[in-house]
């Protein structure tokens, strides 16, 4: 439990998200240090229609990246369900076969079949994993010898950097995006309205559960028949994400859980570096190619500035304001790392 | 099949506490799970309470368990997990990987249903650090529960959530101080106000769920009482029944005759019927959304 020495800060990768091979382009072309990925099946916690890649479009997608310095990571970040184990473990296979640089796995025993049959491959504990403590991750590390762990969104700065003091691991945090108001890896309100949840079909609010009506109250969202919000026409509509939904509180209704809103830690940035963050992973594989441009130009320039000079870095007004306008619902929050958001 | 108490998962008033462990004591369970779970700024008992209700509960001749915090943000978090892991007297139900850690190569444990084992890689796992018990998350259908039993290692029991209302999430951030417009570090402990969690509807009037502080509950309860052949089928050998403030008791002594066979699946749902604080489901057993009741529709 005695701290680790601490060594000099170093400048903090940018890990980008790519749910498409346009997407995975403009990620590398704007900057980011590391891509990551998921394969067109349940195997990943982004698994929609129209996403994620093929053996072919990896593989091009890992030459394009490799050219130009930046690494692919693939995401197995579901739970390998009872009965189809032997799918994940092929997905482990075929990411080894691949080449990919290191793969994102939540599952401790994939993570045991990964660290086995393909000891060379990298290893990285994902957000799902739910691991929230150094001893947690501790135990990834002694068991499975991952090499980065991505922390649940739910530490306090002062939390999440003891945590970094006291671990060999590389840590990940989030930076920008879909904020997730639950810990990741122990929700299941997806799929108790809807049968579907990232744990088990890599999906949270699938959009087949979703149906939108017109009703005399307004336009109606329901996930799994259950009403998630109902919009007036001052309202922006946003997707029926099952934990963004106005309900009903001995009469008040009001966001139980919260606001559509969107993580942002850009003036949290200095913090970060010199507490020793690793990584700095921008959400949203399922967004646009646009998004992925967007998110991955201002980061690396902010990125950029934080490792020249810390002390001075300030959050630039362009940055925000570019950013403002790919969030969901137009509003950002530091979340968990601001302690009162709990 | 044995029947077991799973642990308190509201904030009662530290006599309701004592008073309901005193009674558990009479009730037909086999296994008593103890201590706090879900926040640990929920300090009506100590872990020397917990310890001193274990104690009079195996006088009675439960076996206790006790179990550990499903979410851990701070040292203090971390502190108490390990007294819990450590305290010498009671075998203990990890719920987070710390806690299975701390507990690895120790004796015996349970694999509480928050470690996320779906499958048998992952039980295989945790046997070999020492669990003889594992409890199915509540995703899990009756298939899967038993398609991982099918490949479970030898000897090692199974325990699926078969009464109450499901824990489906868990936070950082505190929903009942929330609703309070309060923050979670001066909540004022109001979930002490909602003994069976805090009733959340959507804008249709339908109950939805419950807020339970950094936890949230399904509204509905979960009711497994009329599948208990398939449940033995699937391989279960506990049934973990949750909590509730009124008429616990009775809600076991339903369970407990319909295992022994004196009561029909049929006759023993409508006696559970009223003593439930809200309408059943079990749609995860059936491989559908949770908040499904296909007990009803079979019935009807």
């Amino acid at each position: 439990m005695n701290a680790l020495p601490q060594p000099a800060p170093r400048a903090m990768k940018l890990v980008c998200p790519a749910g498409t091979p346009p997407a995975l382009k403009l990620a590398v072309d704007n900057g980011a240090d590391d891509v990551y990925l998921g394969f067109k099946d349940e195997t990943n916690a982004r698994n929609f229609a129209g996403l994620n890649f093929d053996d072919k479009s990896i593989r091009e997608g890992i030459g394009y990246a490799h050219r130009k310095g930046a690494q692919v990571l693939v995401a197995l970040n579901t739970y390998p369900q009872p009965g189809t184990w032997r799918k994940w473990q092929a997905a482990v296979d075929r990411a080894a076969d691949l080449g990919v640089d290191a793969v994102i796995v939540a599952d401790a025993g994939l993570l045991a079949y990964a660290a086995k049959a393909h000891p060379q491959l990298r290893l990285h504990l994902s957000v799902q994993g739910s691991a929230t403590s150094h001893e947690a991750i501790t135990f990834y590390h002694e068991h499975f010898g991952i090499r980065r762990a991505v922390l649940p969104r739910v530490l306090s700065v002062e939390q999440a950097e003891k945590v970094i003091a006291r671990t060999p691991v590389e840590i990940e945090v989030f930076g920008f995006g879909s904020l997730s108001i639950m810990v990741e890896g122990r929700c299941a309100l997806s799929s108790y309205a809807t049968g579907e949840s990232p744990n088990t079909h890599g999906g949270c609010s699938p959009a087949k559960a979703i149906r939108w009506q017109q009703s005399p109250r307004g336009l109606e969202s329901r996930l799994g028949g259950v009403l998630i919000d109902r919009f007036g026409e001052e309202d922006h509509p946003g997707y029926p994400t099952l934990c963004r939904g106005r309900f009903v509180v001995n009469g008040d209704t009001y966001y139980p859980f919260e606001e559509p809103t969107s993580l942002n830690t850009l003036e949290l940035l200095p913090r970060l570096q010199a507490m020793g963050v690793a990584a700095i992973k921008i959400e949203g594989r399922q967004r646009s190619p646009v998004y992925v441009e967007t998110v991955t130009r201002v980061w690396r320039e902010a990125l950029d500035d934080c490792a020249r000079d810390r002390e001075r870095f300030r959050v630039k007004p362009a940055w925000q304001a570019a950013l403002a306008g790919i969030s969901e619902g137009h509003q950002c929050t530091l979340g968990a790392y601001h302690r009162p958001w709990k | 099949m044995k029947l077991s108490l799973g642990p308190l998962l509201y904030y009662w008033p530290r006599e309701a506490v004592l008073a309901f462990y005193r009674e558990a004591a009479a009730w037909p369970v086999d296994t008593v799970y103890l201590g706090e779970t879900v926040c640990s700024r929920r300090r009506e008992l100590k872990l020397a309470d917990w310890l001193a209700i274990g104690e009079a509960l195996a006088a009675a001749g439960k076996e206790v368990v006790l179990s550990t915090y499903e979410l851990i943000e701070s040292d203090a978090d971390l502190r108490t997990m390990h007294a819990v892991a450590g305290n010498g007297a009671f075998r203990v139900e990890a719920n987070d990987m710390a806690a299975a850690r701390a507990l690895s190569g120790k004796g015996p444990f349970v694999a509480g249903p928050f470690l996320n084992v779906y499958n048998a890689g992952t039980l295989a796992l945790l046997a070999e650090l020492g669990a003889t018990r594992w409890v199915a998350p509540v995703e899990l259908s009756r298939e899967g529960i038993s398609a991982v039993v099918a490949e479970a290692p030898a000897g090692m029991e199974t325990e699926i959530f078969a009464y109450g209302r499901l824990p489906l999430a868990v936070s950082a951030r505190c929903f009942t101080a929330r609703y309070n417009n309060l923050t979670k570090d001066h909540c004022e402990f109001r979930c002490i106000e909602h003994p069976d969690g805090l009733a959340l509807d959507t804008q249709d009037g339908q109950h939805f769920l419950v807020l339970n502080g950094v936890q949230t509950q399904s509204a509905s309860v979960q009711s497994l009482v009329s599948e208990l052949g398939p449940a033995r089928a699937a391989g279960a050998n506990v049934l973990r029944l949750s909590p509730q403030s009124r008429r616990m008791g009775d809600v076991v002594a339903v369970f407990r005759e319909a295992l022994d066979g004196t009561l029909a699946p049929r006759d023993a749902a409508a006696r559970l019927a009223p003593l439930m604080p809200a309408d059943p489901c079990d749609g995860y057993w059936h491989g559908q959304p949770g908040i499904l009741n296909l007990a009803k529709e079979v019935a009807a």
